[in-house]
């Protein structure tokens, strides 16, 4: 690790710590037009992500220092994704111990703290949320395994670098089959993992149908703030990689300031276009009933097993 | 990976994807679409290996199989469809996450028991024939575990669609006459399915396990 790949870290840091709310806001405003509303500016999470940060800190009565730490490790492992993962360019820090499945799991732990945090505050609607999120994750998670097990194979390596590195090398590689499959299955993943429809609808205010909003019902002020903006960076980091896996164009292959700055207007621009095009999907679909939701997640199971099973029929 | 390699490839895959999406939805209407998706993916398979071998026949038989597994066919099963366009399976024998599961399985067995001939055809076709067998084994699960009349049809479908497949890969071209005669079949079956279908759905029946009876 030498000095160049931690600034590029940190390159990487910023961007996802900045874009992140704003992305959120993209999408809402998208959402909103094509509802027909105005809609809040695009800069409306920072806004509020201002506002909460300078207002009072209250935490139930019966919660312990979980229900404390819980957006901290949610902030903490989003930004050490953002550091780690191939985004701006393909030399982060760290590269040659990368582990794809290591950085999905470091996302997880996020998830799986506030899930904790939604059962240490002892509500009703704490405990189902965490329970839902739980179940979703527990359905997300063998069919995101088995598509990193199909995004690979071609390397015979689960390294994310050397993986988008050979993707942007060889761009037969992106078409094959077999990646394809697996990055089907990694939109579902997606749109389970970030709690977007028709998993879980993340505007709705009744709290019988919530599932992620349930788990941080009762964070308020700074807390809330940080919530807020880790779950952001997860969604830029979760759009983030799945463009650079589908078409890592502009990726920055070197730490060249010239190169860094190229890599940055691509994956803005990629992940800005994803983004709209995710916004769009949701307006045109609807939640998934919770009984429903292990048939989507078994369809992106099966779409990862029939890639690696493709895979191999390739080699 | 020569592109032809990847094209066929892709085509193959989305013939195993047609019969997966056949299990994982529920109404008729997404059912049959899967099916007409899969002829297409056939006769594009026949298609490319047909350029890839100059081989005019082949060219001819893709052309077959896309007017009649595409369009003729599904387009049969759609009138009947059409009849009562909300129709769902919705209460299938296996449920819907139990049977993608199964689906996995069939298609790692498929893989494993394709060796042999894998081993013995060889080259860019021969190793996509457990993505055949995997469509085989899938169309019969539907046959088995779906209560619709017409899920059941559309399994008998997707198991023709996986012998034909396997027939191209392995073989190199089927001869036009043979493909000509078993298309003809299929599509004589598929008719006289229809009316029957026609005639359930008319007596009030759609659920094969209603029927306990049989009547002049």
């Amino acid at each position: 690790m030498n000095l160049a790949s931690l600034l590029v870290g940190a390159v990487q840091l910023a961007l996802v710590v900045l874009g992140g709310p704003l992305l959120l806001g993209l999408m809402r405003v998208v959402r909103s037009r094509l509802e027909g509303r105005v809609g809040p500016p695009v800069s409306q999470p920072w806004r509020d992500i201002a506002k909460l940060a300078r207002k009072q800190r209250t935490r139930p009565s019966e919660s312990s220092w979980i229900f404390a730490v819980a957006p901290l490790v949610l902030v903490a492992t989003a930004a050490t994704v953002a550091v780690l993962a191939p985004l701006v360019t393909l030399a982060p820090p760290l590269a040659s111990s990368t582990d794809f499945i290591a950085v999905i799991f470091v996302l997880l732990v996020g998830s799986v703290a506030l899930a904790l945090a939604a059962l240490d505050t002892a509500t009703a609607f704490g405990g189902m949320g965490a329970s839902r999120a739980l179940t979703i994750g527990a359905l997300v998670e063998p069919a995101l395994l088995v598509a990193v097990l199909a995004l690979s194979m071609p390397l015979h390596s689960t390294n994310l670098i050397a993986i988008v590195a050979n993707g942007s090398r060889h761009a037969s590689t992106l078409l094959g089959p077999s990646h394809l499959l697996a990055l089907c299955s990694f939109i579902v993943v997606i749109l389970a993992e970030s709690g977007r429809l028709p998993v879980d609808n993340p505007s709705t205010h009744l709290e019988l149908t919530m599932i992620y909003e349930a788990l941080i019902l009762e964070y308020s002020g700074p807390d809330l703030a940080a919530v807020t903006l880790g779950e952001s960076m997860r969604l830029a980091i979760w759009l983030g990689l799945f463009v650079n896996l589908v078409a890592p164009v502009g990726i920055a292959a070197t730490a060249h300031p010239l190169a860094l700055v190229v890599g940055l207007v691509a994956l803005t621009l990629k992940v800005v276009v994803v983004g709209i095009v995710v916004a769009i999907f949701e307006v045109t679909t609807a939640k998934l009933r919770l009984f429903r939701l292990p048939e989507l997640l078994a369809g992106g199971f099966i779409l990862a097993v029939l890639g690696v099973v493709t895979g191999a029929v390739m080699r | 990976m020569s592109a032809f390699a990847n094209s066929l490839a892709s085509a193959a895959v989305v013939v195993t994807v047609g019969a997966v999406v056949v299990l994982w939805r529920h109404r008729l209407r997404s059912i049959v679409a899967a099916l007409s998706v899969q002829g297409v993916a056939l006769a594009a398979t026949a298609a490319l290996l047909g350029i890839h071998e100059h081989d005019r026949g082949l060219l001819a038989v893709a052309g077959l199989v896309l007017l009649v597994k595409a369009a003729v066919v599904p387009g049969l099963l759609a009138r009947v469809v059409a009849a009562n366009p909300g129709a769902r399976e919705s209460d299938p024998l296996v449920n819907v996450p139990a049977s993608l599961v199964v689906a996995g399985l069939l298609t790692l067995g498929a893989f494993v028991a394709a060796r042999p001939i894998v081993a013995l055809v060889g080259g860019p076709t021969g190793r996509l024939v457990p993505l055949g067998l995997a469509t085989v084994l899938i169309g019969f699960f539907a046959m088995v575990a779906r209560r619709r009349a017409m899920s059941q049809v559309v399994g008998l479908l997707l198991v023709d669609n996986g012998i034909a497949l396997v027939a191209f890969l392995v073989t190199s071209g089927v001869p036009v006459i043979v493909e000509f005669g078993s298309t003809l079949d299929v599509l004589f079956g598929v008719v006289v399915l229809r009316v029957l279908l026609a005639r359930l759905s008319a007596a009030g029946f759609s659920d094969l396990d209603q029927l306990r009876s049989l009547h002049d």
